[in-house]
C-alpha cells in the first residue's frame, strides 16, 4: 500500500494555503498508510542562505543547541521548531562550520538540505504526525508528502517517505524495487552515503547522482525506467520541479488533477476531493512509463 | 425516488439499503450525491433498479452486479462492475485499471478511455469503451465481447481464450496467441447490437477489426514453452 499526495502550485495566491490542503490530502490516505507520514514543503528562499532541516529526540531542548550554534556562526540563528524536528536557517559561508558543531554536538541529525525545501518525517497517524509538524499553517510552492504502510523495512522515522538525497531534492514512493541492492552498491561506489536499506532511498539516491552529473530532472527520470527495475509510482520534487513518474507495467494506482491554479497528485481521488475547484479540474490516470513534470520558471 | 447524499450519510447504509431491496420494490430509481471517489459505492446490488451517481467514484463501483442498471456521471477508479454478473454499468468519464474485471455477463460503456488491463480474464461480459484502452486488455478473456472505439495499448488479448475483440483503432501490440481475425457478416450484426445498445450512432462497424484467440495455447505443447 502506502499513499502519496503532491500539489504543486500555479496560482502563488494559494501559496498560504499549502500545507492546509496538503495536510487534508494526505489525511485523506490514512488508511493506506497508517504506519509514518512525512512531507517536504518548498517555501521560501533567501540568496545567500541554507535551511537545513534538524532532526532530534522527542523532548530536545532546541533553544539551546541553537544559542550555541549561534556563537559558532558569530551570529544568532533563525530558527523555528516543528515538534521533533527544527528547520535552521544558516548563511552559506557559516554552514560548514555549523554542521561541524553539528557533526560534534551528536544528539541531532542533519535531515534535509535546501534553499527553498524542509523535510519533516515520524511515525503515527497521518493527521497525528501533520499536526504535530504544524504542516497547515505551512507555506510555499509546493509540497510532496508520503503516508507509509511498510512491507520492505521497519517502521522507522528514518524509514519513512519523503527521502531526500540532495539539495533541494526529495522523492516519495509507493512501491517495491527489486534491483535496488545493485544500485545502492553501485552508487555508494560513486561515493553517495545511505542512510537506510530501505529500496525507495535508492530510487531518490539514483535521480540525485545523475542530476549531480548534469542530467536534468527529466532526463533523470527517464533513465531510471531502465535502471531501476520493480514496481513504483514515484513524485519528486526539486526547488523548481515536480516530477511524476510510474512504472511500465502501473502495477501502483495513481490519479492527477489540474487546473489553472495547481496540480496534484493523489495515490486515490479521495485525496484530491477537497482542493479548490476539484468540480471543474481535468481528472486524469497518468501513463505507465511517461514522465510527467512540471517546472517553475 | 430515494436521493443519498454520501457527504452526510455513511456509504456502509447506502450498500445495506440497496442490498435489502426485494425484486418487486417501488423504489426503483435512487440518486448519489458526493460520492468523492469512495470505494465500493452500489456493489452487491440483485434487484432491477436504476442507480445514478453524480460524481467521481473509487474502486469497485458496482461490483458482482446483478440486474441492476449503475450510471456514474464521472470517473471511476480501479476494478470498475469488477465481476458483473448481468445489469448495465455507465460511466460518464474515464475508468482506471481492470473496468470489468472477470466479469461474467452484463453491459459496462465506459464513455471516455479506460486504463490497463480493461476486461481482464472477462468470462461473458460485454464492454464497450467509447476512448481506449490501456496495455494488457482482455488479458486471459474467457468470453464476452470488448469493443474499443478509439485504440488498444500493447499486448492486447494477451494468453486469450474464447472473447471476441473489435477494436476501431490502432492496437499497440497483439499478446501471445491473440490474433487479428476476418470480421464477417455474424459479426458486424454482433457488433451492431453492441454499439446500439451502447446507444453509439453513426459508427460503420466495417471500420472494426476483429481479434481473438489462435487457440495454440490451449494445451501445452513443448513448442511453445517460451509464451507459457
Amino acid at each position: 500500500m502506502c499513499g502519496i499526495a503532491g500539489l504543486f502550485l500555479k496560482d502563488q495566491k494559494l501559496a498560504p494555503d499549502l500545507g492546509g490542503l496538503l495536510s487534508g490530502m494526505l489525511e485523506a490516505l490514512s488508511d493506506r498508510g497508517p504506519d509514518s507520514a512525512g512531507f517536504a514543503v518548498y517555501g521560501d528562499g533567501d540568496a545567500g542562505q541554507i535551511k537545513l532541516t534538524l532532526r532530534a529526540p522527542a523532548g530536545f531542548d532546541f533553544a539551546e543547541l541553537m544559542a550555541s550554534l549561534g556563537r559558532t556562526a558569530g551570529a544568532p540563528l533563525t530558527y523555528q521548531i516543528h515538534d521533533t524536528h527544527a528547520v535552521l536557517h544558516v548563511l552559506l559561508d557559516r554552514e560548514a562550520a555549523v554542521a561541524a558543531a553539528l557533526a560534534a554536538h551528536g544528539a541531532v541529525d542533519v535531515v534535509a538540505r535546501g534553499r527553498r525545501m524542509a523535510v519533516f518525517k515520524e511515525v503515527g497517524l497521518p493527521a497525528d504526525v501533520a499536526k504535530r509538524f504544524g504542516l497547515s499553517a505551512m507555506t510555499g510552492t509546493h509540497a510532496v508528502g508520503h503516508t507509509r504502510m511498510a512491507t520492505e523495512s521497519a517502521v522507522t522515522t528514518n524509514g519513512a517517505h519523503p527521502f531526500t538525497t540532495g539539495t533541494d531534492q526529495c522523492l516519495v514512493h509507493n512501491g517495491s524495487l527489486s534491483n535496488h541492492n545493485d544500485v545502492r552498491r553501485e552508487l555508494i561506489r560513486r561515493g553517495m552515503t545511505f542512510r537506510t536499506e530501505n529500496d525507495s532511498e535508492v530510487a531518490a539516491g539514483y535521480l540525485s547522482d545523475r542530476m549531480s552529473h548534469g542530467a536534468s530532472l527529466q532526463e533523470a527520470m527517464t533513465s531510471s525506467l531502465s535502471a531501476l527495475d520493480g514496481f513504483y509510482t514515484f513524485v519528486i520534487g526539486t526547488e523548481t520541479g515536480f516530477g511524476v513518474l510510474r512504472d511500465p507495467i502501473a502495477c501502483k494506482p495513481a490519479v492527477m488533477a489540474e487546473t489553472d491554479r495547481w496540480v496534484a497528485f493523489g495515490t486515490e481521488y479521495r485525496a484530491l476531493v477537497d482542493l479548490p475547484g476539484i468540480g471543474a479540474a481535468k481528472v486524469w490516470e497518468p501513463e505507465p512509463a511517461k514522465v510527467y513534470l512540471w517546472e517553475r520558471h | 425516488m430515494p436521493a443519498v447524499d454520501l457527504a452526510t450519510s455513511p456509504l456502509r447504509e447506502l450498500n445495506g439499503a440497496l442490498h435489502a431491496l426485494s425484486p418487486d420494490t417501488n423504489a426503483t430509481h435512487w440518486t448519489v450525491t458526493n460520492p468523492r471517489g469512495q470505494h465500493n459505492i452500489a456493489v452487491g446490488l440483485d434487484a432491477p433498479v436504476e442507480i445514478e451517481v453524480e460524481g467521481h467514484v473509487g474502486y469497485y463501483c458496482a461490483g458482482m452486479n446483478k440486474q441492476a442498471r449503475v450510471t456514474v456521471r464521472g470517473n471511476a477508479g480501479q476494478g470498475l462492475a469488477e465481476n458483473m454478473m448481468s445489469g448495465r454499468v455507465h460511466v460518464t468519464g474515464d475508468a482506471s485499471q481492470a473496468a470489468g474485471a472477470s466479469g461474467n455477463g452484463g453491459l459496462l460503456v465506459i464513455d471516455g478511455n479506460a486504463s490497463a488491463r480493461c476486461g481482464i480474464s472477462m468470462k461473458g461480459i460485454d464492454i464497450v469503451v467509447k476512448g481506449s484502452v490501456g496495455h494488457l486488455s482482455a488479458f486471459m478473456a474467457q468470453a464476452g465481447n470488448l469493443v474499443v472505439l478509439g485504440d488498444a495499448g500493447e499486448a492486447l488479448g494477451d494468453s486469450i481464450y474464447e472473447a471476441r475483440l473489435y477494436v476501431r483503432g490502432s492496437v499497440a501490440s497483439l499478446g501471445a496467441d491473440c490474433i487479428e481475425k476476418p470480421l464477417r457478416d455474424e459479426h458486424k450484426a454482433e457488433l451492431k447490437r453492441l454499439l446500439d445498445e451502447a446507444g453509439i450512432d453513426g459508427v460503420d462497424v466495417s471500420e472494426f477489426k476483429r481479434y481473438g484467440s489462435a487457440r495454440t495455447l490451449y494445451h501445452f505443447h513443448i513448442d511453445n514453452v517460451g509464451s507459457y
